[in-house]
């Protein structure tokens, strides 16, 4: 692919503002948030449970429950047209095809009365025009390139382990060659080994086919391995945004400095862990200032009151802390 | 999946054993006297205990018990009734075919008619489909059928003259009988589908499904419904053991001469044959349901069916380990 479409971002999200309503409480699930994914670029999006991760994720698919979810603005544009003004009937055709997701647990994620090697097919069946006998030579090609022999193509969910059932999903994710990848937390349900098998086939398909990929965790050490860019998401909101390197090297965001104080370092002889204090808020309530201030330790009175601004440097680090300045004095960066 | 077939058919004897000597002993232990009872209470003491002696009837238990169940199953000979004198083989053979055919129909109109309005129901969960089938179903249950029966009678037999209100003939005077029978199973038909609908829609795999691009229709019909059907194949198992003994009412109701009023003649006049083979006879159809239930679950989910293929095998496994 030639640098100048790598430069252009493939597919953007601009302010999306996702709730859950249920009765009369309204959740603020996702607050506003801007990413940018590029072709051949992995971007990590990172962040505590119920931060709204998956949430971002569905809302680009258009896969939120129709019952109780509700996409209150924003934009999502893969190559210029906006997803979320599509029509259903064409929407359909961009899932599974031009971006598709690989979810987080593959215990749950595929059909138990389908044949694997069926579920696969399905998807290359719905999004060209071949034979019902292409499609399945397609999926057993699939289950080989994810390391799975084809002669299981005829086997149920139940009789595969967790980390080929992920391995199936992810080929379920892959076959129709997808330009974007959404991955929600791709390894989070399997142990480290299997873990990092995961992650390398995702790696080198994603070399091989040049997609975009979002990859959702809250594993700071597979956003190193992985992500050519990170963003840190708190409370449905992009708190801090740049390069891995910016990002790892210079954190500037009092919570993404409290996500890396939380690693236990294993060189010191520290007997405590340093977690940061408190919990996340009620998503239910509206919060005016910023959504961390409650649990920051640099907090000021002028952290609690109106909108946030994000403050982006030349080279591109975003990060959303009004005292930015004091906070990396006192850390001594 | 033969092997387990084949067990499970093997299973039966027992059960049915079982259930024959339960209702033998059941009936034995019934007030009145079976002497009397054919013989009329103006019988002369010395006439009554001389058909005593005839039917065996001063034997001890076991005796009793044991030439039954020989006769049953050993002999195939089924006795005839007491009171008319007809051989119970020949009442059975014409009549428990008109009670499998009304039940029958009243299973495939509950399931035909009630799954889809549960689907329906979970689909649009909260809209006013989902109110008006849920108001349907609970109407469908808590109307009692003999009501329904005489309501429907009242309207389509008397009134409007479409259908016959009673007795058999063709086809068309099974109507009205399953319609008054099935409308119960319908309801509760309609409310498991709903609520097991509900849970699978919420599944992951649905998920899966929908961000493969799989069209909304096929995600329901094709992903959900499948894996719904396990709970609703249950309950529509036992469903048919409560139409066959439901039946005795609408029979009776519809003058069908079926096992249900043959039972219910026999229970009244003290038919002890008749019952206890006719009994025997619904306890051998409801088994051979229960093991079509289960072949079924087998057909719809390769989880059950796997277990059934592997429990042989790993039984094999743990008397290895013993020894």
């Amino acid at each position: 692919m030639e640098n100048t479409t790598e430069n252009k971002e493939f597919l953007s999200v601009k302010n999306l503002k996702v709730e859950y309503f249920s009765g009369k409480t309204v959740v603020h699930a996702v607050n506003g948030v801007d990413l940018k994914m590029y072709k051949g670029k992995t971007l990590g999006l990172v962040g505590e449970t119920g931060a709204g991760k998956t949430t971002i994720a569905k809302s680009i698919l258009r896969i939120l429950p129709d019952v109780g979810a509700r996409v209150v603005e924003g934009e999502v544009e893969l190559e210029g047209k906006n997803l979320l003004a599509l029509k259903e009937h064409d929407m359909r055709k961009i899932r599974g095809n031009e971006i598709s997701m690989i979810f987080q647990d593959p215990m749950t994620a595929l059909n138990p009365v389908q044949r694997v090697g069926e579920q696969i097919a399905e998807a290359v069946k719905l999004h060209s025009d071949l034979s019902k006998e292409q499609c399945e030579e397609r999926a057993k090609e699939m289950l080989k390139m994810v390391g799975i022999t084809e002669d299981r193509y005829y086997e149920y969910p139940h009789q595969f382990s967790g980390g080929m059932k992920q391995r199936i999903v992810i080929a379920i994710a892959l076959a129709c060659n997808p330009q974007v990848l959404l991955a929600d937390e791709p390894t989070t349900a399997l142990d480290v080994t299997i873990q990092a098998q995961v992650l390398e086939l995702v790696a080198e398909l994603q070399k091989k086919f040049n997609t975009a990929m979002l990859l959702i965790t809250h594993d700071l050490g597979v956003v190193a391995t992985v992500c050519d860019e990170v963003a840190i998401i708190y409370a449905g909101k992009i708190v801090e945004y740049g390069t891995k390197e910016q990002i790892f090297h210079h954190p500037s965001h009092p919570y993404t400095l409290g996500l890396f104080g939380a690693i236990p370092d294993m060189a010191d002889d520290d007997i405590w862990l340093h977690p940061i204090e408190g919990l996340p808020p009620d998503p239910t309530k509206v919060i005016e200032g910023c959504a961390f201030a409650p649990r920051c330790k640099y907090a000021t009175d002028a952290c609690r009151k109106g909108e946030i601004p994000a403050v982006t440097t030349e080279d591109g680090h975003l990060s959303s802390c009004i005292n930015m300045k004091t906070v990396l004095r006192k850390e001594g960066k | 999946m033969l092997r387990y077939f084949l067990k499970r058919l093997l299973w039966m004897i027992p059960i049915i054993l079982a259930v024959a000597v339960v209702v033998f002993t059941l009936m034995m232990y019934c007030p009145g006297d079976p002497a009397e009872i054919i013989l009329g209470s103006e019988a002369t003491e010395e006439a009554l205990e001389n058909k005593r002696e005839e039917l065996g009837l001063n034997d001890p238990y076991f005796v009793r018990l044991g030439r039954f169940l020989s006769d049953t199953f050993i002999h195939f000979e089924l006795g005839t009734s007491w009171v008319t004198g007809i051989p119970i083989a020949d009442s059975i053979v014409e009549r428990l075919p008109r009670t499998m055919l009304l039940s029958g129909i009243t299973l495939i109109l509950s399931f035909a008619i009630g799954v889809p309005l549960g689907v329906i129901a979970a689909v649009h969960q909260n809209q006013w489909q989902d109110y008006l089938c849920m108001v349907l179903a609970l109407v469908g249950v808590s109307m009692p059928n003999f009501w329904l029966a005489l309501l429907l009678v009242i309207l389509f037999a008397v009134k409007l003259k479409w259908l016959p209100a009673l007795g058999i003939g063709g086809i068309q005077y099974y109507i009205l009988p399953a319609i008054s029978a099935s409308a119960t199973h319908i309801a509760s038909a309609a409310r498991q589908s709903r609520s097991s609908m509900l849970d699978v829609i919420r599944s992951d795999y649905i998920t899966t499904a929908r961000a493969k691009g799989v069209p909304e229709n096929k995600v329901i019909l094709k992903h959900a419904l499948k894996n719904a059907l396990i709970p609703i194949i249950t309950m529509m198992g036992t469903q048919f053991g409560k139409m066959l003994g439901g039946a005795m009412i609408i029979e009776t109701i519809f003058s069908i001469p079926g096992m249900g009023t043959l039972i219910i003649t026999a229970v009244n006049n003290r038919d002890y044959p008749v019952v206890q083979t006719g009994t025997i006879f619904l306890a051998i159809v409801f088994s051979f349901s229960m093991l079509l239930v289960d072949m079924l679950y087998a057909a719809v989910d390769p989880r059950i069916k796997a277990q059934y293929q592997n429990k042989g095998r790993k039984k094999a496994v743990v008397k290895k380990g013993a020894n």
